[in-house]
């Protein structure tokens, strides 16, 4: 205690010491012309990478009026597609959540040798172009890939068909929920769950009692974000989609087909939707991040 | 609840027992293509469906997908199991035999025409009022004029377009250095190489790119109709016959048991209605009498032709498409 007083003392001292030399030109303070060059420069590069574009999307969407705008989007092929949308999204997110939690859990908490090695593979859909992804399941998978003829004798369709949309799309969006759990886990550590063990609580018991009270914030942010990459993903998907309209298009996909069918209005109306989901997944993200802050705080004051 | 569970028993009963009733079967065919035919086969897979109806009583359903011809023939090989192929050169249907064994060799035989109910030709699309003075394919290769048109590579629209630029060349006297001189002065004026006709469609249309798109008939057609008053077409002194061709793939056919009902569709594309619905979407009918009757939409054109002036698409491809041919080595110097 005396220690930390005399620590105070000192840094007030230096901390008036500097204020003094300081208070002539506060350090917050740029001339005026910076600090408006500055903040224009943002405005004009959030205006022209961000809000641009979304208001262009809207703009072409709505060009022909909102009969066209409601008819794209409820015409059989765009409800296909985001139908398989949202199929691979909710296969894809749940699995995620298992995998993640799992990996982050297994990684944070426990010490084992070929750690390095996990959290590498892990990180590897990062690392690897979406495309590539899809190639390899068309290499496994594939009638000539090593279990096409297998496959194709059994009747069992996995590419150019939903189980291989659903593959991709878990694929790419693999590391997200683990990533975001790994770093949470291991800075909240793991005396929590020791002491639990310690008072006789069961395995389960640590998990929802404690683990998961825990990380659930952090937990829904990794969610949010997997699924928007799990609707948004265009090239993996792509590989291994086979384009039968109405059949195996994803949203992205779909997009890219009436692009080229130039029905422009309808292309940027069904992208318009996917502008939603992340204007939506912004918001939410906001609002978790919000709720991690205040747990942090609320943590901090315990 | 228990009245709502016996309902339950007999409406899964009696629909079991639905397809003995001599009811309607349903049928599903998929049809894949290349990237200019969506149109058509719209229209067409209406006309046919109605047609089956008639004849047989099964409704038939179709399925598409399109894109590049040669990436279309590498997803059939892969395993994309279409029971007719449509796609835009004899050279990507013989893979499905090389590569995958899906088709017998002698395919090609199997219909009329060389399998080809309609055909097509190379055309020029220019800017209204033609700015550049664009009239033949000598025009192409002058310094400041921009080119667009796909990459041979991977698009079955480009390697016509290439052949039939290269056909004129050499018609001009050139030897093949000349012819290849000629060719390469062209792609120099080729600022993209979009991987499909229908993307560099959309690249000189829609995103207003280059002076003249080398572009399928119809496709120029179609671009026409899609942007009125906004595009013109040249026809060059000489073109090339395009034969986009069409045959059942046997070993999926085979398996969703869809082979009568695949020849009938492919068939049918040589019957009046088929070859109407292919004039109207701006495909050259090969029937004399609906030519006859579309003669004044589609001009004459000097065309020659794949098997006699370039030897087959076998020899073709690997003359100027395979790794180290011409194309390559234009873009080699």
């Amino acid at each position: 205690m005396a220690i930390n007083t005399a620590a105070n003392t000192l840094a007030k001292s230096q901390y008036s010491n500097y204020s003094n030399k300081v208070a002539i030109t506060r350090a917050t303070s740029e001339p005026v012309l910076v600090r408006r060059l500055l903040i224009s420069v943002v405005i004009v590069f959030l205006g022209a990478f961000l809000i641009l574009p979304l208001v262009a999307v809207f703009t072409e969407a709505l060009r022909h009026g909102f009969a066209t705008y409601f008819a794209a989007i409820s015409d059989a092929n765009a409800l296909a597609a985001m139908k398989l949308t949202l199929i691979a999204a909710l296969i894809a997110v749940p699995l995620n959540v298992v995998f993640g939690v799992s990996a982050a859990w297994a990684i944070a908490k426990f010490e084992f040798k070929s750690k390095s090695i996990l959290i590498t593979l892990i990180d590897l859909p990062f690392a690897v172009s979406p495309v590539i992804a899809g190639l390899i399941y068309i290499l496994i998978f594939g009638m000539q890939g090593w279990f096409g003829s297998y496959l194709f004798d059994h009747d069992i369709k996995i590419i150019f068909a939903v189980p291989g949309i659903v593959l991709a799309t878990i694929f790419v969006t693999f590391p997200f929920v683990a990533r975001e759990l790994i770093p949470l886990m291991q800075a909240q550590g793991k005396e929590e769950e020791e002491a639990g063990l310690v008072l006789g609580a069961s395995g389960w018991q640590i998990l929802w009692r404690i683990t998961f009270p825990n990380i659930k914030w952090g937990l829904l942010y990794g969610v949010i974000l997997t699924n928007a990459r799990a609707m948004g993903e265009f090239g993996a998907v792509s590989a291994v989609s086979g384009h039968i309209i109405g059949m195996t298009n994803t949203m992205p996909l779909h997009i890219e087909i009436l692009y080229a069918d130039h029905q422009l209005a309808a292309a940027f109306a069904v992208a318009s939707l996917l502008a939603l989901l992340a204007i939506v997944t912004l918001i939410v993200k906001t609002f978790v991040e919000w709720r991690v802050a205040q747990n942090a705080i609320h943590n901090e004051s315990i | 609840m228990q009245t709502f569970k016996y309902l339950k028993k007999t409406l899964l009963i009696s629909a079991l027992f639905l397809p003995l009733t001599g009811l309607a079967a349903d049928v599903s065919l998929l049809n894949v293509s290349y990237d200019p035919t969506r149109e058509l086969y719209v229209d067409y897979n209406k006309a046919f469906a109605s047609y089956w109806k008639n004849k047989t009583g099964d409704n038939v359903t179709i399925k598409q997908s399109h894109g590049g011809s040669g990436k279309q023939a590498r997803s059939i090989i892969d395993g994309l199991d279409a029971d007719v192929a449509t796609l835009g050169l004899g050279y990507d249907v013989d893979q499905l035999y090389e590569k995958g064994k899906l088709i017998p060799k002698d395919w090609q035989k199997r219909l009329a025409l060389n399998s080809s109910p309609y055909t097509s030709t190379i055309v020029l699309l220019i800017r209204k009022g033609n700015p550049k003075k664009i009239k033949d394919w000598d025009d192409l290769t002058k310094t400041g004029v921009s080119v667009i048109t796909p990459n041979p590579k991977t698009s079955g629209g480009a390697r016509w377009n290439y052949l039939a630029a290269w056909a004129y060349a050499q018609k001009q006297g050139g030897n093949e250095a000349k012819t290849q001189e000629f060719i390469r002065k062209l792609f120099k004026n080729v600022p993209v190489l979009d991987t499909g006709a229908r993307g560099s469609t959309t690249t000189f249309a829609e995103r207003g790119i280059g002076d003249v798109l080398i572009a399928w008939e119809n496709e120029a057609f179609l671009a026409q109709k899609e942007f009125p008053g906004k595009y013109e077409i040249v026809i060059p002194s000489l073109s090339i016959l395009a034969e986009p061709p069409v045959t059942v793939v046997d070993k999926y056919a085979k398996k969703h048991n869809t082979e009568a009902v695949a020849k009938a569709y492919l068939g049918y594309l040589y019957a009046e209605e088929g070859q109407e619905i292919a004039a109207r979407n701006f495909y050259r009918p090969t029937l004399a009498s609906i030519a006859k009757k579309y003669e004044s939409q589609f001009p004459k054109v000097n065309l020659v032709k794949i098997d006699d002036d370039f030897g087959g698409w076998q020899v073709a491809q690997k003359k100027h498409f395979s790794d180290g041919g011409t194309f390559d080595q234009i873009y080699q110097k």
